[in-house]
Order: structure tokens, then sequence, then C-alpha cells
């Protein structure tokens, strides 16, 4: 039976990561967008959660700092969902897309 | 408690004006009619309490004036603003916020707010349907205030607001119509020829403060009851005569009367309740006022009888032949103001009162019934285009026809009893030295019957000559305005009953009612009168009641003679009937032509007319002030538009190229140049912005990890 090491835990969050970055560069649908980033913060959240556990091999089990940061990302991006939807409805109400290659209006 | 709050008469119309400027546009007619109607009827009231607590008063106090005084209003009582006397003494100049009431004022107060107030009423229903409603009822009620002003003052300075305040209103209202030049033409005369009245008025104020260290008629009235000055004091008759060139402008007397015939432009109220009513009497008024002054200037009073006399036929002769309703009844006016300075001047100061007082009903009554007329006849004025209304206006007719034998002089009507007395004190005082005058006021009357009668027939009989489209509208005027027509139709019929004559068996009650203002200087014309005569060497004349009863007869027989002149020459009139006068040209076109003043006084006063080539002017001051308007005062215009414009072109220019140019666009372009390289990295895709940023940090990751 395959052990499963830190190793493994950092191969799928950068996988993840990689994902998102290609989700965020290459979907012109903000909503898609904004899943993408989701994406890359929980690979950081996996990335987190697995150094921490792997910390917690070495120092007992007392050593938590990489989960409770996990959890602080998962608030920030609540709230980084919700101010971003936000800013897409007023969006939408103006300019009636949600592509992004179409927000340009601050382009000179 | 009304008579210590006389202040308060005045401020009601003044409160009413004051809304009506501020808040007047914004509001329904209605509030209109109750605020402005409201605070006359307020002031009648008022005024009515005011006098009746007077006459409680006055027994127990000798009969003074009631005086109320507020605050000082001009100078002060320490005397800062002194001045020097004839006498070399120096005096503190004041003038006082100050109201009087004595009988003189009683009387005014009474039918002012009174005809007043049923004019309001009238003008409800005669305006209904103009423009500028609020603005005709502020002013109105402005010209209340100030007309009360002028009549309650205690002293000439207060009188002298009141009297520039009533010349204001006439002129606001004369030119109420404004969008018509003919009214603001008429407006401008009215103001203009006023004005060289009001600086007699001025002037003789300042003879009378130089003379007796005070402008309060009681200050003035004592001293010059006193005994200190002299009959015929040349002071004295320069400040009397003064007053009266206010009086003539005011009064529309020769040779200052020009501008009351072409008041008329005004809306008829206006001319009922200024014009022919109430402003006008003013001058009347002033030179009653200052009786004591005038009975010391014997010189003054025959200027005052002379004056009345020529301007009581010069008007109505020029009333004969006019075809303008209101302009009839505007000469008439004039001619009636002319009767009531005969007799202040033959010193009947009691019986000029009572002719104002009677006039004041009848000859608002023929206006306001002129306005009915007008009104039915869809705004015709020309008598030529009447005819034959009896019928279809009743109400209107009979009020006219009531006020037509008032001021004619049919007994029992109100101007039989003051123009006889009138003419029956012209008849019998200074000894009789002026039987001349009673005679031309004698052919006065025969003229005022046959021009009233005139008018009379050509509006109310005769076939009618309007236009077909015009006879179809022909309706009697709303209850607003023949209640006020049936009231002062019944005013025209009683109110000569106040002042029965001894002879006829009555009492005389509005003379002696006044006699606490005028019988002293009475008694000191009847003593210089019998001095006269027997320095003459005449015997002393007894007046007897036979005299009086046959000038009473002639009176109502030159009526009478009036009455069946103009029957036979207009009963029947129609299209194309004929004048009696013009059957002499040159008379009818002189009379027609109003003896051509107007012309007379273009060519030498106000230039407007030229002999020859050459422009008069006021013995060429027209012509010098002609050329001076057009050269300097144009020129300096001109000029001043020329500098401004150049000033504007450069300063355009300097806007639009230096300050536009090099100051606003100069570092605009200047920035959008050195700013193109930077623009080039921004494209505005923020996928892209993100993919660069990505790159970025691979890069830079690849970088430490490999170096």
């Amino acid at each position: 039976m395959l052990h499963i090491t830190t190793l493994h835990y950092l191969v799928l969050g950068a996988a993840l990561f990689l994902l998102g970055v290609i989700g965020v560069l290459t979907r012109r649908n903000v909503v898609i967008v904004l899943m993408s980033i989701e994406l890359i913060l929980n690979a950081v959240n996996l990335n987190l959660v697995a150094f921490s556990r792997y910390w917690q091999g070495i120092h007992g089990p007392g050593a938590l700092h990489g989960q409770v940061f996990a959890i602080f990302v998962i608030t920030d991006a609540a709230a980084e969902a919700a101010v971003g939807l936000g800013i897409l409805i007023a969006f939408f109400r103006n300019k009636e897309t949600v592509n992004v290659d179409e927000v340009n209006l601050l382009k000179w | 408690m009304f008579l210590s709050h006389i202040y308060l008469i005045p401020l009601f119309p003044a409160v009413g004006a004051a809304l009506m400027f501020f808040f007047g546009r914004k509001v329904q007619k209605s509030t209109v009619n109750g605020v402005c109607v409201g605070s006359v009827a307020l002031a009648f009231l008022m005024s009515c309490g005011a006098v009746l607590q007077y006459l409680n008063w006055a027994p127990a106090h000798d009969h003074q004036p009631y005086q109320t005084i507020l605050y000082t209003w001009l100078g002060s009582d320490t005397g800062h603003l002194t001045f020097v006397k004839a006498d070399g003494t120096q005096a503190p100049f004041q003038a006082d916020a100050g109201f009087l009431l004595d009988p003189l004022s009683s009387i005014w107060l009474l039918f002012v707010t009174g005809v007043g107030m049923l004019i309001h009423i009238y003008s409800t229903g005669y305006m209904a349907h103009e423009g500028g409603y609020y603005r005709f009822f502020g002013y109105l009620n402005l010209f209340m205030f100030s007309m009360l002003t002028l009549i309650l003052a205690n002293n000439y300075v207060l009188m002298f607001v009141g009297w520039e305040g009533v010349g204001l209103c006439s002129y606001l209202l004369i030119g109420f119509y404004f969008h018509r030049k003919s009214a603001s033409d008429a407006a401008n005369k009215a103001f203009i020829v006023n004005r060289i009245g009001d600086a007699g008025f001025i002037l003789g104020m300042f003879f009378i403060a130089w003379y007796f260290g005070s402008l309060r008629y009681v200050d003035v009235n004592y001293l010059a009851r006193s005994g200190h000055f002299q009959i015929g004091d040349p002071i004295i008759t320069a400040a009397t005569l003064l007053l009266f060139v206010g009086a003539c402008g005011k009064s529309a007397q020769l040779p200052l009367y020009i501008w009351l015939p072409d008041a008329m432009e005004g809306p008829t109220p206006v001319s009922a309740l200024i014009h022919a009513a109430t402003m006008v009497t003013a001058g009347v008024y002033m030179v009653a006022r200052s009786n004591a002054l005038f009975v010391l200037a014997p010189t003054s009073m025959k200027t005052v009888a002379i004056v009345g006399a020529l301007t009581a036929i010069f008007a109505a002769s020029i009333g004969l032949v006019q075809n303008d309703i209101k302009r009839v009844l505007a000469y008439s006016t004039v001619s009636q103001l002319g009767y009531m300075f005969l007799a202040l001047g033959v010193g009947a100061f009691s019986a000029a009162v009572f002719h104002v007082f009677t006039h004041a009903f009848f000859k608002a009554l023929l206006f306001l019934g002129a306005g009915s007329v007008i009104h039915a006849m869809s705004g015709e004025q020309d008598m030529r285009n009447m005819g034959d209304l009896r019928r279809r206006i009743p109400i209107t007719y009979w009020t006219m026809f009531i006020a037509t034998l008032a001021i004619t002089g049919i007994p029992p009507f109100a101007g039989f009893f003051s123009k006889d007395e009138i003419l029956w004190q012209t008849w019998t005082s200074e000894g009789g030295a002026y039987r001349v005058l009673w005679f031309v006021g004698y052919i006065t009357a025969l003229m005022t019957a046959f021009y009233m009668f005139r008018l009379i027939y050509l509006t109310f009989s005769g076939r009618p000559r309007m236009s077909h489209d015009v006879e179809h509208h022909i309706h009697e005027s709303p209850a607003s305005m023949t209640m006020p027509l049936v009231l002062l139709a019944v005013c025209s019929l009683f109110a000569g009953f106040l002042g029965w004559p001894r002879s006829l068996g009555g009492s005389d009650r509005f003379a002696s009612f006044l006699d606490p203002v005028f019988a002293r200087e009475a008694h000191v014309l009847r003593e210089e009168g019998k001095a006269g005569q027997l320095a003459a060497g005449e015997k002393e004349e007894e007046h007897t009641s036979s005299t009086e009863y046959l000038l009473m007869f002639l009176s109502v027989a030159a009526a009478g003679a009036g009455y069946l002149l103009a029957g036979r020459s207009y009963k029947n009139a129609d299209k194309g009937y004929s004048e009696p006068i013009a059957a002499a040209p040159p008379i009818y076109n002189t009379l027609l032509n109003k003896y051509y003043v107007d012309e007379g006084y273009d060519y030498v006063f106000t230039g407007r007319r030229k002999v020859g080539d050459i422009r008069l002017g006021a013995l060429g001051a027209g012509e010098a002030s002609s050329w001076f308007d057009t050269h300097i005062i144009d020129g300096a215009v001109n000029a001043a538009g020329s500098i401004t414009r150049g000033t504007a072109t450069f300063s355009s220019w300097w806007d639009k190229w230096i300050i536009d140019g090099i100051g606003v666009n100069g570092p605009a372009i200047l920035a959008r140049m050195l700013s193109y390289p930077a623009r080039l990295f921004e494209w505005g895709l923020v996928q892209w912005y993100a993919l660069v940023m990505t790159a970025g940090l691979v890069g830079f990751a690849f970088y430490y990890v490999y170096h």
C-alpha cells in the first residue's frame, strides 16, 4: 500500500495551482476567472496544510500554524469572492457583459 | 381705542400692498381680493371708529385737532439739526412721524376709504380678465396707503411723503398697460408735470420753515393766527403762491392740468379712484389745510380764485366737444376742481370741501359707470359708436343718470347744494368784488349741464351706432360692479343733505362741522371785505335771502337749459349726427384740439415741434439739451460701449490664444507627447497583464533557482 508523503500533497497542490493560473489567463468569463482564483487559493491552502502536517511530525501535535493560516485564507477567499461578485454585478449593469477582455474602460 | 391708533389706518393697505408685491404672483385671485379689499375695508371701519371717537373727544378739548406722534422722523428733540430762521434765531429742524385728526382730515378720511373700498370691490369685477391682477391691486393698496398718509400727516413733510407716494402710484397705474406706448407716455407726462408742481410745494415748505421755524400744522396755524404777521406779508404770499403751484400740479389746474386728460389711459377704476375722487383733491386739501396762511395773503387768494375760475370754464369748454367718454369726464373733473379752487380763493373753504365731498361720490360714480359702459361695449370708448344702451344696461344707465343730475346741480341731488354754495359764496365774498368770477362759474355750470347730458344722450339714447359684433355682446356688468354703482348713486342723492343751506330751512351741518378749522379765517376774511368796501365808500351790503333764491333759480335754470340744448342736438343721434358747435368750424376745431395747448407746450417747452428749422424748446433749452443729449450723453454712452467692446475683443483673443493656447493646451500637448512611450504598455487586457506578471514571476523563479 502506497504511503502518502508530503511530496504527494505538494504535487497535487502544484497541479491545482497550475490549473488555476491557466484558468485565470485563458478564460474570458469573469465568473470562471474568479473560480480559478479560488483554485489557486485552495492550492496554496493544500500546501499550507501539508507543511503543517510535516511540521507536526517534527515539533509535536501542537504545531498547527499552517492550519490556522489556511483558515485565514478561506475567510479571505470568501471576502474576495463577495467583493469580486459585487463588482461584477455592478459592471454587468453598465456594460451587459461579463467578459474580462471587454473590461477596458481605463484603457487610454 | 381707534383714535389713539389712527396710524393703523394707512398701515392696513401698506401691509396689503407689501403682501401683494412679495407673494401676489403665487396666490389665487380670491386671495388677492380678500387681502386688498379687506385691508381697505379695515381702514374704512377704523376710520369710522376714529371719527366717531373724535366727535366725542373734541367738545371736551376745545375742538383741538387730535395728534398722535409715533416718533421724531427727521431731526431730533435735542436739536442737532438746526437752521437759522428769518428773524435770525436758531430753530431745530424737526418732522414727526405724527398723525393728526380734525374735522377736515375726518372728511377726507371717510370719503377716501369709503369710495376707495367701493372702487376696490368694483375692480374685482372690472379687472377680472386682465393680466397682472395682483400687481393692479398692490398698486391700488399702495395708493391708499400714500393717500391716507397725506391726509393724516401732522406736518407738511410727512404730507409731502404721501403727496409723492400718490404721484408714484398714479404713474404706475396710468402706465398699467405699459406695453401700450400711449399709456407709458401718459404716465411719464403725469409724473413730469407733477414734478413742476412738487418743486413749488418744496419751496413753499422751505419758506414756511424759514419763516415760522416749524412745519407742524398746529405750530404754523398757531403762529399765523397769533396776529404777529401783517396781512399781505410778502414772505407768506410767496410761500402760499408756491404751495398753490404744488396744488396746481396735483389738482390739475391751469397751466399744469395737461396730464389729467391723458391719465385716462389707465384702467377705468384708477381714473375713478385716483384721477377723479381722491388724489386730485389733494391740492384742495393742502390749500384748505393751509387756510390760516392763505388768509394772510390776499394776493394768493385772488390768484387761487382766478386760476380756479379760468380752469373751470376752460376745461368745461373743451369737454363740450370731446368724443371719448372718459375724456369728457376727465375735462369735467378738471372743471369741477376749478370750482373747488374758486371756492377756496374766495374764502369759502367749507364750500370747497363740501364740493370735494359730493364730487367724490358723483364723479367716481360717473367714471365707474363709464367703465361699465366700456365693459359692455367690448372696450369701445368713442361715444360716436355708442347709442341706445338705456334698455340693455339699465342699472348703469340709471346710476349714471343720477350722477349726471348731481353734477349738473339739479335739486335735490348732491351737486346742487355744493355747487350752489360755491356760486353764492363767490357772489357775496369780498363785498361782491368777485361777481365776474361768479359769472364765469355760472357759464361753466351751463356748459357742464350741456356736456353731461350730451354724454348721457350719445351713450344711452338715439339710434345704436356700434357694429353688429359689439351690439351682440352688450351685457350688464356683474354684481361686483353694479353694487358699488348703486351705493354711490345713493350717496350722490343724499350726500348733499348734510349741507342743506340755512336759507332753505336747513342747518348746514357740514359747514358747522368744519367750523373749528375754518371759522376764524372766514371771520378774518369778512372783516377784510367790509373794510375794503368801507374804504371804497360803498355802503355795507346786506345779503338778503331773496338774492340767494334768485341765484339758485338761475343755476337750476342753467342746468335745465343745458339739458334742453343737449336734448335738441343729440336725443335722436344716428350715424353721422352733427355737432351744433361744428356750425362754427374755427371754434369747434380749437375746442376739439384742446386749444392746442399740448402743441404749444411741445413748441415752447419740450422742443418736440420746430418753428421752421429752429427747435425752441424751453427758450432754446430744448435744442441745446437735445444736442447735449445726442452728442455728449449719447457720445459718452457710445464711447463707453466702444471701449468695452475693444477691451472685450482683446480679452477674448488673449483668452483664446494665450490662456487657452499656451497656458492650458500647451502643457496638455506636452504631457501627451511625453507620455506616448508609457502608453504603449497599457493596452487594457487584464489577462495579458496577468500573463506578463506570471511570466515575470516564473522568470524570477528560474533566475534565483539556476543562478
